[in-house]
């Protein structure tokens, strides 16, 4: 496992901090965290089990309860792909199933060179614009296969990264 | 920001605010709500900026102290953005490109001509319609919430307070006593827009009468129905108006502190919200001493991490207290003892922004608009496979039809009507004969579906309703907290029933099961999650009951959807040989030469569909 960028203990210390060590805030505390380190790294949890005085299980509970929380490093580019329903009836899980196969990684998969994770959201609001694709925070709507393509080679992924 | 002390003082504002409005009546309102920004209208609003500077246009209506360019927020037209309105005459240009600025401000501002190829046209007759309001999508709404949306920039409170805002809260504070609100919004039979439709007024009476210094207040802004997003639509564009319809109810049931609990996906809401929770303390109208009447309430933002079933009353009371949002059961109502045991009312954002409406315009008013049972208007996210798609609001009362066709112009791609989803994951699918329905609460809960939170997806003929009701099952048993053995081993059985059934693999034996399963779920569940969960289940088995024998008895998907059970194939008499589909194939399972008849190689195929969407001649189908 790569060691961390950065130091977990001043991290914490950090955003405990921004809510005053309060722990009826630590869906938010955990979010932010995941925010500087991109996911939740056990040592940051520890750590953040430690300096709240909360059972470790407390924190793993919530972390592994909300959809919000990653607990495996994530790739540098983020794919992810509506799966709401109204994506779904406009086929999303197309899009999906062949991003899939171009990536040679399951939905929720990393590659192994740590450059692309695909991902699925469940409906963020732009449904008029379905399928949707959202790469780095960036929508392309009305996904076809062809778009697909297109959108790998932007991002450099070739089509052959499984191979 | 100057701190109002009196509601005179806030009428003097109003009127100060309105009169500068009116005298800069021309403006440009672009949105710039998530939809329409996903689609660009973040450079457009910027390409117009830069227009209207460099053709100094700007220049008088600063000095009336206005802009001349809003971006607001959601105008519910998602489907065509990014969308421009030019007021006072309402012109309305669609799919609008940074590149069209200039002709926007040369033409129409500067000349006060129309540019026509950003005209919107009707879907059925092809004409071009010039004015927002002539849209035959706007005509059959009645937008009581959504309508201020176009009009103002929802981060600032001028706008709202220009257009009468917290003038309901004024009157509430200074003219009525709690217990005359709670009976005006029970007597404008105003019922919860989260889920069940519960009278609102009656939650309010309940924790009124329960004895504590302090009370909560929540808004629901969890919204975790995938397809359904007018929630995070009212919050990012009229944030206000919930703030608003906050206050009133605390007043009304003698709360001390709200929270506002939004989901993490919904980050431009967020921001409003914030900005908006600021501004209205720093005026005086949040927070200590409220107009000068000596009210206090404060509110707050908790941040939810995405999870269906935090959206459930009590399983998001558990979040916002740094929990994992597990439900519990509701022997005890949280209008007696919730968040941290105390008195707490929990309504949903589209239930708060009706409060302000009602106060505003008496009980009487409100309760002049929908139905017998189902008052005022709903607003629906028209989704799916339909011409128009956006937010949709309407009196209740309206048929589905009505919503579908009139407004939303049909379906889309010439295809057939098949079926709609209404009430998300918890609701159910209903067929064509069940269009010239009035929506209603009762209604909707009659015939197996419900209202829910106002997803309303349309389905074409190419839907097969296994595997809509597969794709229901798994989602909710992905989101089931497990916390019950029948919702989380119930739902799990259930979904390996409905996915053999998509491959083929099921008998008719498992239907049975599954049915049997269903109605365990439903009796059996600790919360509303499971209860409601088979409803997608039991209504597609009641109303498209073949599509489930012809999976199992005939291995086959009418459809063309479960892609175990289909293939694609070229009609040799309608391939011209043009090469295209094997061009695109991505997998390169298509031979054939130029001008001959294309074959497609099944061992290779994996059935992505693309040689049936770039097929020029109809010569790809799917068995
Ligand atoms: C699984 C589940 C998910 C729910 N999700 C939401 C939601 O996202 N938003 C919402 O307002 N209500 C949701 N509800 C309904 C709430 O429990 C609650 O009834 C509602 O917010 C009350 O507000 P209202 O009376 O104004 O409708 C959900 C209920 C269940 C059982
Ligand atoms: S379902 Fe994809 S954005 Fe709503």
């Amino acid at each position: 496992m790569a060691t961390l960028k950065k130091d977990p203990a001043q991290e914490v210390t950090r955003v405990l901090e921004r809510y005053n060590r309060n722990p009826a805030r630590m869906n938010e505390i955990l979010q932010d965290l995941q925010d500087v380190f991109r996911y939740l790294p056990r040592e940051v949890l520890q750590e953040v089990a430690r300096q709240t005085h909360a059972p470790i299980n407390r924190i793993y509970h919530i972390a592994t309860f909300y959809k919000a929380f990653h607990l495996e490093p994530r790739g540098e580019t983020v794919i992810t792909v509506c799966t709401g329903t109204a994506c779904h009836v406009r086929g999303s899980y197309r899009t999906l199933d062949m991003l899939s196969e171009r990536l040679g990684i399951p939905a929720g998969g990393t590659t192994k060179d740590m450059k692309y994770t695909l991902d699925t959201v469940g409906c963020v609001g732009a449904c008029a614009l379905g399928p949707l694709v959202i790469v780095n925070g960036k929508y392309t709507g009305h996904v076809t296969a062809e778009k697909v393509d297109k959108l790998l080679k932007e991002i450099g992924a070739n089509a052959t990264a499984s191979e | 920001m100057q701190r109002l002390q009196s509601k005179q003082a806030l009428e003097d504002l109003h009127q100060h605010l309105q009169a500068a409005r009116e005298k800069t009546e021309r403006y440009i309102s672009v949105c710039t709500g998530t939809g329409c920004l996903a689609n660009g209208a973040g450079e457009v609003l910027e390409a117009l900026r830069r227009e209207i500077d460099s053709a100094g246009l700007d220049v008088d209506v600063k000095a009336a102290g206005a802009g001349l360019i809003r971006g607001t927020g959601c105008h519910g037209f998602c489907g065509q953005g990014p969308l421009v309105v030019i007021f006072p005459e309402k012109i309305f240009y669609q799919r609008v490109k940074p590149k069209d600025a200039a002709s926007i401000v040369k033409k129409t501002l500067v000349n006060g001509e129309v540019v026509n190829r950003l005209l919107y046209k009707d879907p059925n007759t092809g004409e071009p319609i010039l004015h927002e309001h002539e849209i035959p999508y706007y005509k059959g709404q009645k937008r009581l919430l959504m309508s201020a949306n176009g009009h103002i920039d929802p981060k600032s409170i001028e706008d709202y307070i220009a257009i009468g805002g917290y003038q309901a809260l004024a009157k509430a504070l200074t003219e009525m006593q709690p217990a005359a609100i709670i009976k005006e919004v029970t007597d404008a039979g105003l019922r919860g827009r989260g889920g069940a439709g519960f009278p609102t007024g009656w939650k309010w009476a309940d924790a009124a009468k329960h004895e504590s210094k302090v009370k909560y207040l929540v808004c629901n802004a969890d919204e975790g129905d995938p397809g359904a997003y007018m929630d995070r639509s009212l919050l990012e564009g009229n944030p206000h108006s919930v703030i608003e319809g906050m206050i009133i109810g605390a007043w009304a049931v003698g709360a001390t502190k709200g929270y506002i609990y939004v989901r993490k996906e919904y980050p431009l809401a967020m921001d409003n919200a914030t900005k908006a929770i600021k501004d209205a303390t720093a005026m005086g109208l949040l927070g200590d001493d409220i107009l000068g009447t000596g009210f206090s309430f404060n509110i707050e933002i908790a941040r939810g991490g995405g999870a269906f079933v935090a959206g459930e009353s009590s399983a998001l009371m558990a979040s916002i207290m740094g929990q994992a949002a597990e439900p519990r059961s509701k022997y005890i109502h949280a209008t007696q003892s919730g968040l941290y045991n105390k008195p707490t009312v929990l309504n949903n954002v589209e239930t708060w922004a009706n409060v302000p409406l009602i106060i505003k315009n008496g009980a009487d008013w409100y309760a002049g608009i929908g139905t017998k049972t189902s008052k005022g208007t709903k607003i629906f996210s028209l989704v799916g496979d339909v011409k128009d798609t956006g937010l949709v609001e309407v009196p209740m009362g309206a048929t589905l039809r009505e919503v579908i066709f009139d407004i939303g112009g049909g379906i889309a791609n010439d295809r057939k009507f098949k079926a709609v989803q209404t009430g998300g994951p918890s609701g159910g699918v209903l067929p064509e004969s069940m269009l010239d329905m009035p929506i209603d609460f009762d209604n909707l809960a009659e015939v197996g579906s419900m209202m829910g939170s106002g997803g309303m997806i349309v389905m074409d003929e190419h839907t097969c309703m296994v595997d809509v009701a597969r794709y229901y099952i798994e989602f909710l048993s992905r989101e089931s907290c497990g916390k019950c053995t029948p919702c989380r081993e119930g739902l799990r059985q259930m979904l390996d029933i409905l996915t053999r059934i998509t491959r083929g693999d099921a008998t008719m034996d498992d239907l049975a099961l599954l049915e049997e399963l269903a109605v365990v779920v439903k009796e059996a569940s600790l919360c509303g999650l499971g209860q409601t969960a088979p409803n997608p289940v039991l209504s597609t088995l009641k109303y498209f009951r073949e599509e489930y024998e012809a999976h199992i008895l005939e291995k086959r998907c009418p459809a063309g959807v479960c892609t175990e059970l289909i293939h694609y194939e070229v009609i040799p008499e309608a391939c011209t040989g043009c090469y295209l589909c094997k061009v695109r194939c991505p997998v390169e399972a298509i031979e054939g030469k130029p001008k001959e008849i294309h074959k497609i190689d099944q061992s290779k195929c994996i059935k992505c569909g693309v040689c049936m969407d770039v097929c020029r001649y109809d010569a790809i189908k799917v068995e």
